[in-house]
């Protein structure tokens, strides 16, 4: 009895020093947010800011389904659209009538909006969970997008729902104009929306999420009902997602079907599905890269969305667990003092595998311009320039990519026995189960 | 005084097959009963009645003297039955910890809450230590469930089934596969975590039903034969015939 006593107590301490690490980590990122604009102040860099805590949101938000509850949606979308929509017809309505609602509250309003559409539409969806549900948020999501472009009054048609975010009343003295300002406001949502979605992880609902997700028949047995889970969970996920939407409307001072449809529904689940969705920070980096590649990737391509498949289908097949499983794969080796041996192999196998990606994106690249106009044709790789019609950039690419393939396979195999040895040293030294 | 569980005329038909037929079961408060019988008998559908997993074409359940056919798993639960299951059946990506913890939840009244942190609920905390020390698996505490070694899972699965504090306990062959020594270790725990609770068991070992039910019931075909204390049920010629008979072979 005493034993259990002690043990119990143990288990407090060791909560105790969780909690510090745990606000250590909160302290860093809003310092970082609230530094990253002094370090990079060009107005691209705070424009990709945005759009990027944008998405960190909404991804955090898609996995409260995904990989808290282990519900896959098609339609998340739905939520983070139709809390944009209520934005800007809130902003509009406090600019009309005077209210004084200051525009840092409307990413609220947005919340609200995306958690309606849950309350109701919620209950249904989530009575079962796997490809029931899948197939039935899919449809939600094609029903909602498809009535935005015939409800002119509500969705403002093709041309969307506009609004101007300075006409609303300042607060200290912010108009919100300037895309800084927009900035700060939306690191302020993403802090605040961060710390709620991590801390509902640690809540009795948050950990029977976790149980649903792993077996929803057992949870009968400990006196949970599943579906009432996952129907508070989609309630969650459909609020924050629509804080989300909100801070889209206000930065981009419109809201239009995009915002709803299937593309938005796909982008989010590819982020989170590529951060990885076991950990809570995945969706933050997948968000983070994806973001910037839509970015970046646009400007130099235009079949961004087949690299877009090309990494997905990678990540699928050989890192289901995402950039954060990889990550916390090492996480033993560390802790061992292993991961030295790794990162020879890594370093080895970076240059062949550089080469065959070379290759591969040379090959796309002819491809997509082969009917393009003249001056379209250079492909920019890596500061070299290759022309898309010529042979010798055929060459180039066949042997990248057939010379690369095999030095690479020699190079994997490498990481393979590193990684075997790395882990035994973890497995003895009691680092890895 | 009403039974613990009450089984009236209980009928199970998948399609046309009729796996429960007529059956008739009462366990007393308090009462250590196992039910035997061999493979494909229907113990473990019984199990699976009274659970609210599934539910009677007729007849009807009761705990204690409230009817629960056609009830769902979890109003029974909250009604203070609780079951295990015979191939393990725990929250594989969790960890033993946690698996636990979830266990504890709704009997300890925090139910879906979602402005608690779960980390700071005392109660919650010292039931779970005191399971994980029950269970011998306190020192494995931070392991994923799925991880875990064969008996192990099965003592977590027991871990499950008690920890809400349920008054019933439905434990469908908790020692299956377990090597000697594990089984023995096993009852030994079965018999001190189920103390002053009731117990319903479904075991192979004959050595472990005769040492620890008060009364056994012989399920064979869907049907119960004999229903009795163990003296009554060793003497009783149809048992001899059905079951006991064949494994003295
Ligand atoms: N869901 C089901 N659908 C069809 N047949 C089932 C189902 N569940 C069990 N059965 C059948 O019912 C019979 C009894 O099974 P079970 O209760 O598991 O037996 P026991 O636990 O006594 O070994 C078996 O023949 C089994 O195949
Ligand atoms: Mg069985």
């Amino acid at each position: 009895m005493s034993d259990t006593a002690t043990s119990a107590v143990d288990i407090k301490a060791q909560s105790r020093g969780q909690n510090l690490r745990f606000y250590g980590i909160w302290v860093i990122a809003a310092i970082v947010l609230i530094v990253l604009p002094m370090i990079f102040s060009s107005g691209g860099s705070l424009t990709s800011f945005s759009l990027i805590g944008i998405s960190i949101i909404f991804a955090l938000s898609y996995n409260i389904l995904l990989g808290q509850t282990g519900l896959l949606s098609f339609g998340h979308a739905v939520h983070y659209g139709l809390g944009g929509f209520l934005a800007i017809h809130a902003m509009n309505a406090v600019i009309a009538r005077g209210w004084s609602i200051p525009l840092p509250l409307i990413p609220l309003v947005g919340g609200v909006g995306g958690l309606a559409i849950a309350i109701v539409v919620g209950w249904v969806i989530t009575k079962r969970a796997g490809t029931v549900f899948a197939m039935i948020s899919l449809g939600i999501g094609e029903l909602v997008a498809s009535s935005s472009l015939i409800l002119r009054s509500v969705f403002g048609g093709e041309s969307g729902v506009t609004t101007n975010r300075t006409d609303l009343p300042q607060v200290f003295g912010w108009n919100f104009g300037p895309q800084i300002q927009i900035y700060y406001l939306i690191a302020f949502w993403l802090m605040i929306s961060a710390i709620a979605m991590y801390a509902l992880t640690r809540t009795p609902l948050g950990r029977i999420c976790n149980a649903v997700r792993d077996n929803p028949e057992r949870v009968e047995f400990i006196g949970y009902d599943p579906h009432v889970v996952r129907y508070l969970a989609y309630c969650f996920a459909g609020f924050f997602a629509g804080i989300a939407g909100g801070l889209s409307a206000i930065n981009f001072e419109i809201a239009n079907s995009a915002y709803l449809g299937a593309v938005q529904s796909g982008i989010v689940l590819f982020a989170t599905f590529i951060g990885g969705t076991a950990y809570f920070f995945g969706p933050i980096l997948g968000a983070i890269l994806v973001t910037y590649l839509q970015l970046g990737l646009t400007s130099v391509t235009t079949v961004w969305q087949l690299y877009f498949g090309v990494i997905f289908i990678g990540i699928v097949m050989f890192a289901p667990g995402g950039i954060a499983g990889l990550l916390m794969m090492h996480r033993p080796l560390v802790r061992a003092g292993s991961l030295g041996l790794m990162i020879p192999a890594y370093l080895i196998a970076l240059v062949p595998t550089v080469a065959l990606a070379c290759g591969v994106i040379l090959a796309i690249e002819i491809i997509a311009r082969q009917h393009l106009p003249a001056d379209a044709q250079i492909i920019n790789l890596l500061g070299i320039p290759f022309s898309a019609t010529s042979p010798a950039t055929w060459l180039t690419s066949v042997i990248l990519i057939v010379g690369g393939y095999f030095v690479a396979r020699l190079t994997w195999q490498r990481i393979a026995d590193a990684w075997d040895r790395a882990t035994t040293i973890a497995r003895d030294r009691g680092y890895l189960a | 005084m009403s039974a613990a569980i009450e089984v009236q005329a209980v009928e199970k038909r998948f399609g046309n097959v009729r796996i429960i037929q007529d059956l008739n079961l009462s366990v007393a408060k308090g009462e250590r009963h196992a039910v035997i019988g061999p493979n494909g008998a229907g113990k473990s559908t019984t199990f699976n009645l009274i659970s609210g997993h599934i539910a009677p074409t007729s007849g009807e359940i009761r705990l204690n003297g409230e009817v629960i056919s056609g009830l769902r798993p979890f109003e029974i639960n909250r009604r203070g039955l609780s079951r295990s299951f015979q191939v393990t059946n725990v929250f594989a990506r969790m960890t033993v910890w946690e698996n636990v913890r979830c266990a504890v939840l709704w009997a300890t009244g925090h139910r879906y809450a979602f402005w608690k942190n779960v980390d700071e609920l005392p109660e919650v905390r010292r039931r779970t230590a005191e399971i994980l020390e029950d269970i011998h698996l306190f020192h494995r505490r931070d392991i994923p469930a799925g991880l875990l070694t064969y008996a192990e899972q099965r003592e977590l699965e027991i871990g499950i089934t008690i920890a809400g504090g349920a008054d019933v306990i439905l434990l469908d062959e908790p020692t299956a596969g377990m090597s000697h020594a594990e089984t023995e270790r096993a009852v030994a725990l079965i018999r001190r975590l189920t103390e002053g609770r009731t117990l319903v068991i479904v075991e192979h070992d004959m050595s472990v039903v005769f040492g620890l039910a008060d009364r056994i019931s012989v399920l064979v075909y869907g049907r119960v034969i004999a229903s009795g204390t163990p003296e009554e049920i060793r003497g009783n010629p149809k048992v001899k015939e059905a079951y006991l008979g064949e494994e003295a072979h």
